[in-house]
């Protein structure tokens, strides 16, 4: 199939950036959208136009390193699918395609489709962790962890920091994100024991970063490819009120 | 060069606990004064970076992706090993090295792997108080599978995503380490080369990926932690972004490169699709607990899985090997699957696949059990080929996975450059000629976390400081070498891209360095890739600057140590006249075509010194002694 | 970005709540909350209007009758009415700012009309309300209110509604004020209740047709009043026209 895509170039951090024109030709509906850039890439390339900048690694869904906003939503039309996993066979021949990259203030474009994210790594670094040192620890199996809570638990770790969230919520707000994070811990017997810090950390990092409020619009877990659910914001609202009201 | 792997004396179960106490120790107060480098924030780097600094060294890690939580052993999915026993089902430290050396087909040393095993306990603990949410039971306690080609349960897992939350662990150990101002962390930055003055590793040259600025980076230790390189196939597992680069570049500065030839190919992935593919896509092995495999009995049966009835179906791995059936180790049932193809019995539009079938399953266990097991893998399937693994059987073939090869290491994971430490997938020490699953993340942590703190005290304390700064001429010649690379990529001005060239490269490998090797193939193949490499340096079109974003020309680079790399892989695979775990050897097989070891003439490890770019490397040899296990012929019969 | 410095969990120092992002929602929900039991205590009340003119002025007159009480809830609820506008100010120009650049395109999924539109219907209720108590309240955009006595003396509100919604202009203006008030409290009761973090997966649906439902019978119970009066179902009493 062919198809018209609309692709946001920028040069550099300081370029101003605009959308291009350019045609992908007989694509296969076998193709991840990847790949499809990776074709339209290589004849770019024959033609002299630089190649599109655009973020992956594992191509797998797992990693959280690709980021397209396509025709509007962050990863695409599929549910809990991330771009790298998106295949062709959910576009048709001729369809017109728009890719953007992640809209944030706290995630300044670097190049064409490339964002930086180290606002995240900040606020994993403000709390994201359980102060343990390696080594002296007890055995694992000494401190039995209900089923349901380790799922729980399970549940937001699975999180892969890709940023979608923040992309989609018409504020950029990491509400999701931190939240994921906060509940794994929050779940966990061993995580309990610095909940309170832990939480407050995470919100002021947040806050500092420039990411906007949470107003509740629930686009986040729309586009959320890991179905990290609001819930889980519900619960850090509540760490968090818990975190002011007890010393 | 004599290799001495530096083995401590003492009876096997002892030597770890020996050779701790024989150490040197550092004065904490003088932890500070000392400083390493770690390139890779994966399970190895990221698990050693944090460690270190908790013990009060200086460190600074690097990695080439956007944030350390992204290397890849985020997409281990199977699960990790440890000898705790908690399924009473006979498992002990001993029985994890014996299975662990056993799978390697013998060709692992008896000490590491018996470290291994070791400390596989203590990771389980440490992982469980970082907060890893590993499957538990109803009663609150571990849950454990068994993987493959193991006879106990011994495996802990997390879903399908066990890589992902163990690297999770290690990242926000870094991370604190990193907020706490003990970690300089570089995120985006390629190692380019290593710095090499008198005889000791200094520190190494980096690229900054989007300001294109080259600096260098000098330390007391350099520590390598670069994964696997997988890559060298185009097609394999890994991440796009996994090299050989940084072990390559230490390696043209006199590291020796160990049992290249060893690469895993491993028997669960989706099949290839068309020629557009550009990487391919495991199914955990874990998958094999509950799916039978089998291939047509009849030669290209185009009929759809369910028209094919039972006794025209052939469960080949049942047949071959009944005592292990479908949880027959890697390298078998990739063969086994090949085979299958290879005799015209393949599946699928391309023929190349065999199913993988749930049917029996889901009728014992119903589907909620099935679902509750594998269901992201099985959405995983169902998104990226369009067909539903709980009506039709799934279709795979083996892909590239896991190179047991890398930088030859000893005892204390040094390279043969002092001062040069090499952990996880990139070094070649614990697997052998085969890795068993689940056993590549215990090693990656099992370095990271447990081995490198202590052996790198113990080099500190004999070595010092080092000496040289960033302002050496060694490192200003590092750094215009680098640069001018850079240039010469971008002022080829040729018609083809990094990413045709790899494939082709690909190609010659998997066929002729891949699942089956043969004298003939790996002669042919050390014909051609002189060639690729020629015409890469007059015919490479790589567009864009030097000093931007510039991901072809990271690409490119790349590339060009895959193409210099590949020929070591085929040097090593030609010398090995034998067939050992994943490395077979067409002329070399029993008559039921089983791998035929050849323990007189090759019971070494291979290690490969430089000697210039074209030439064939100098063949170093380190024997293996086996005192504690006896050489049996592996058989899963 | 990165030039902000991270605070290591170990030294850190709770903030002051109000602000931080969470902070400031939970007083936006607290002061939400009271409004919207104003607001539904105000309907009750003037929707004694249909029981007639002494009902209504009785009550009315009761809430005079409680002289410095009334005084202090006024003040109290003026207050949190400004907290409450300003926190929505400043939630808004935060949330505003964080995306410099807008999407060329964008799709939405879940959010509603009502949670994009939070800031344009406060702005509605905030001109409607300074106009209601000049209206009602203060009687100063229709003098001739002031006068209206009942037959026992009181004030007469009763009669007041009737004379201001028999104006269709001034009806029309009421009904499309509460109709934004409806789209703020639709997604407004929600909304306060994740903020508090009192919503769990089950009721979540629930609760959000329940907010549509409150907003929606607000509305109702609001335009009732001017409908009432331009349909003539409440009619003056005879001596005024
Ligand atoms: C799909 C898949 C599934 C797997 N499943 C399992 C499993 O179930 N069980 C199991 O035990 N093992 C499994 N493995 C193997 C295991 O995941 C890896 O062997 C292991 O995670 C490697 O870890 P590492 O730290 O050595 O390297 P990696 O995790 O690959 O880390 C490499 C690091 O080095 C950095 N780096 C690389 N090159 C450079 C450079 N030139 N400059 C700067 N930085 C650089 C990268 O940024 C990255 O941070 C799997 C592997 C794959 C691919
Ligand atoms: C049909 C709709 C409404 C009618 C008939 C109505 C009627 C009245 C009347 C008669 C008063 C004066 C009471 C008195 O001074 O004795 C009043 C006061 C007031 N109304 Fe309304 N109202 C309506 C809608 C609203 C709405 C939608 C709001 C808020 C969003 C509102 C907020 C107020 C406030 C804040 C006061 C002042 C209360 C006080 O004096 O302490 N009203 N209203
Ligand atoms: C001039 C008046 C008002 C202004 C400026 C205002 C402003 C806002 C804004 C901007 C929000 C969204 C906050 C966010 O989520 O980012 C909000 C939320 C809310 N408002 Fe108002 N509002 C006003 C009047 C009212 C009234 C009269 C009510 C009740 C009847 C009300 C109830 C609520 C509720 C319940 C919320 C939800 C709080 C939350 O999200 O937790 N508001 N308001
Ligand atoms: S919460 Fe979901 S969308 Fe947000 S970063 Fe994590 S995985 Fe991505
Ligand atoms: S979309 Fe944004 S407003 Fe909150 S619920 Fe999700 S973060
Ligand atoms: S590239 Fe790793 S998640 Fe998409």
């Amino acid at each position: 199939m062919n198809l018209t895509l609309y692709v946001w170039r920028q040069k550099n951090a300081n370029d101003k950036g605009k959308m291009e024109k350019y045609e992908a030709k007989d694509i296969s509906t076998h193709m991840s959208f990847l790949e499809m850039l990776d074709v339209v890439n290589e004849d770019l390339t024959q033609q002299g136009i630089e190649p599109i900048a655009f973020d992956h690694d594992c191509r797998e869904g797992i990693c959280g390193m690709c980021s397209l906003v396509i025709n509007g939503t962050p990863h695409g039309p599929e549910k809990a699918t991330t771009v790298c996993q998106l295949h062709m066979r959910h576009f048709k021949d001729g369809d017109k395609i728009y890719i953007e990259p992640w809209r944030a203030r706290a995630f300044p474009i670097v190049k064409d489709l490339v964002v930086d994210r180290s606002s995240f790594d900040k606020i994993m670094q403000a709390g994201g962790f359980i102060s343990v040192n390696t080594g002296g620890t007890p055995d694992a199996n000494a401190l039995p962890i209900s089923k349901k809570d380790s799922d729980t638990a399970m549940d937001g770790a699975a999180c892969i920091g890709c940023g979608a969230c923040v992309a989609a919520c018409p504020n950029a707000s990491a509400m999701l994100f931190v939240s994921a994070k906060v509940t794994q811990f929050a779940n966990l017997p061993q995580g309990k024991i610095e909940a309170k810090e832990r939480v407050q950390a995470m919100v002021a990092q947040m806050d500092s970063e420039g990411f906007g409020n949470c107003s509740n619009h629930l686009e986040c877990e729309a586009v959320c490819p890991k179905e990290i659910k609001i819930n889980f914001i519900g619960q850090l609202n509540r760490e968090y009120i818990k975190s002011i009201s007890s010393k | 060069m004599k290799l001495d792997a530096k083995i401590p004396s003492g009876p096997l179960a002892e030597k770890w606990d020996n050779h701790k106490f024989e150490s040197k120790l550092i004065n904490p107060a003088n932890k500070r004064k000392f400083s390493a480098i770690v390139v890779g924030s994966g399970l190895a780097g990221g698990a050693a970076t944090a460690t270190m600094a908790e013990l009060g060294y200086n460190v600074s890690c690097f990695c080439y992706q956007d944030s350390p939580r992204r290397a890849h052993s985020i997409s281990a999915q199977g699960g990790i090993n440890a000898a705790k026993n908690y399924q009473n089902d006979g498992d002990s430290v001993f029985r994890l090295f014996y299975d662990t050396i056993k799978g390697g087909d013998f060709r692992s040393r008896e000490a590491n792997t018996y470290r291994l095993a070791q400390v596989s306990n203590n990771i389980i603990d440490q992982c469980v108080a970082q907060g890893v949410p590993f499957a538990r039971e109803y009663g609150g306690l571990l849950d454990n599978r068994s993987f493959g080609g193991a006879l106990v349960s011994r495996t802990f897992y997390a879903r399908g995503q066990t890589g992902q939350q163990l690297l999770l662990g290690a990242y926000s150990a870094l991370n604190r380490q990193i907020g706490l101002g003990k970690v300089k962390m570089y995120n985006r930055m390629e190692m380019l080369d290593l710095v090499v003055v008198e005889g000791r590793a200094r520190g190494i040259v980096v690229r900054d990926m989007i300001t294109g600025k080259i600096s260098s980076h000098a330390a007391d230790a350099v520590i390598l932690a670069t994964g696997g390189y997988g890559n060298v196939f185009y097609l394999s597992t890994n991440a796009k972004g996994c090299n050989v680069t940084a072990i390559y570049r230490a390696y043209k500065k006199g590291a020796l490169l160990a049992n290249p030839c060893y690469t895993q190919i491993h028997p669960t992935c989706i099949p290839v699709s068309g020629d557009y593919q550009s990487k391919l896509t495991l199914m955990s092995e874990s998958l094999r607990n509950d799916g039978r495999i089998w291939a047509p009995k009849k030669e290209n049966d185009n009929r759809p899985a369910k028209q094919i009835p039972e006794n025209e179906r052939d469960y080949y791995l049942e047949r071959k090997y009944p005592s292990f059936g479908n949880l027959a180790p890697r390298d078998i049932s990739s063969r086994s699957a090949k085979e299958a193809c290879d005799e015209g019995r393949g599946v699928g539009e391309t023929k190349v696949g065999v199913y993988l079938d749930f049917t029996d399953a889901i009728n014992r266990l119903g589907q909620h059990v099935i679902t509750e097991r594998y269901g992201n893998l099985f959405d995983m399937y169902e998104r990226i080929t369009g067909e539903d693994p709980y009506s039709v059987p799934m279709r795979i073939y083996p892909a590239s996975h896991y190179t047991m090869g890398g930088t030859w290491v000893d005892y204390n994971l040094e390279s043969t450059i002092p001062g040069l430490f090499v952990l996880g997938e990139a070094n070649f020490s614990d697997h052998g000629a085969n890795r068993l699953g689940a056993s590549a993340l215990m090693q990656g942590l099992a370095d990271g976390y447990f081995v490198i703190p202590y052996t790198i005290g113990n080099f500190f304390g004999r070595s010092g400081n080092s000496s040289v700064r960033e302002d050496h001429a060694e490192f200003k010649k590092a750094e215009t070498e680098v640069a001018e690379r850079t240039k010469k990529i971008l002022n080829i001005g040729g018609k083809r891209t990094p990413d045709s060239f790899h494939r082709e490269l690909g190609k010659i490998m998997w066929e002729n360095c891949g699942m089956s090797r043969s004298k003939t193939g790996l002669e042919e193949a050390l014909r051609i890739i002189p060639g690729i490499r020629e015409e890469f340096w007059q015919n490479l079109n790589v567009l864009g600057g030097d000093q931007e974003l510039n991901q072809s020309l990271e690409n490119a680079g790349r590339v060009a140590d895959f193409i210099e790399f590949a020929e070591i892989m085929c040097y090593d695979a030609l010398m090995r006249e034998e067939s050992c775990g994943a490395h077979f050897r067409e002329e070399y097989q029993t008559d039921e075509g089983e791998a035929k070891r050849n323990d007189k003439d090759f019971k070494y490890v291979s290690a490969w010194e430089f000697t210039g770019v074209g030439n064939k490397p100098n063949l170093h040899k380190e024997p293996l002694v086996f005192e504690n296990v006896e050489l049996a012929t592996r058989s899963y019969k | 970005m990165n030039k902000v410095q991270v605070q290591p969990m170990s030294t850190f120092h709770p903030v002051i709540a109000y602000k931080t992002s969470i902070g400031k929602k939970i007083l936006m929900a607290c002061t939400g909350l009271l409004f919207i039991g104003f607001v539904t205590g105000h309907l009750i009340g003037n929707l004694q209007v249909f029981m007639g003119q002494d009902q209504i002025n009785t009550y009315a007159h009761a809430l005079q009758g409680l002289g410095v009480a009334l005084w202090g809830i006024r003040i109290f609820l003026l207050c949190f009415f400004g907290f409450h506008i300003w926190f929505g100010i400043k939630l808004w120009w935060e949330n505003k700012t964080s995306r410099p650049i807008n999407y060329q395109v964008k799709t939405n999924i879940e959010s509603t009309f009502s949670s994009r539109t939070m800031i344009y219907s406060a702005v509605l209720i905030f001109l409607f309300v300074v106009y209601h108590l000049l209206h009602f309240t203060f009687i100063s955009t229709n003098p001739e209110y002031a006068t209206l006595t009942d037959s026992l003396g009181r004030f007469d509100v009763y009669s007041m509604m009737i004379l201001g919604f028999k104006n269709y202009l001034i009806s029309g203006v009421y009904a499309i004020a509460v109709l934004f008030l409806a789209f703020h409290v639709s997604h407004g009761v929600f909304s306060l209740f994740q903020t508090l973090g009192l919503v769990t997966p089950r009721c979540q649906p629930w609760l959000q047709r329940l907010a549509n439902l409150y907003g929606f019978l607000i509305f109702l119970g609001y335009v009732a009043i001017p409908a009432g009066v331009l349909f003539n179902i409440v009619k003056l009493p005879g001596g005024i026209h």
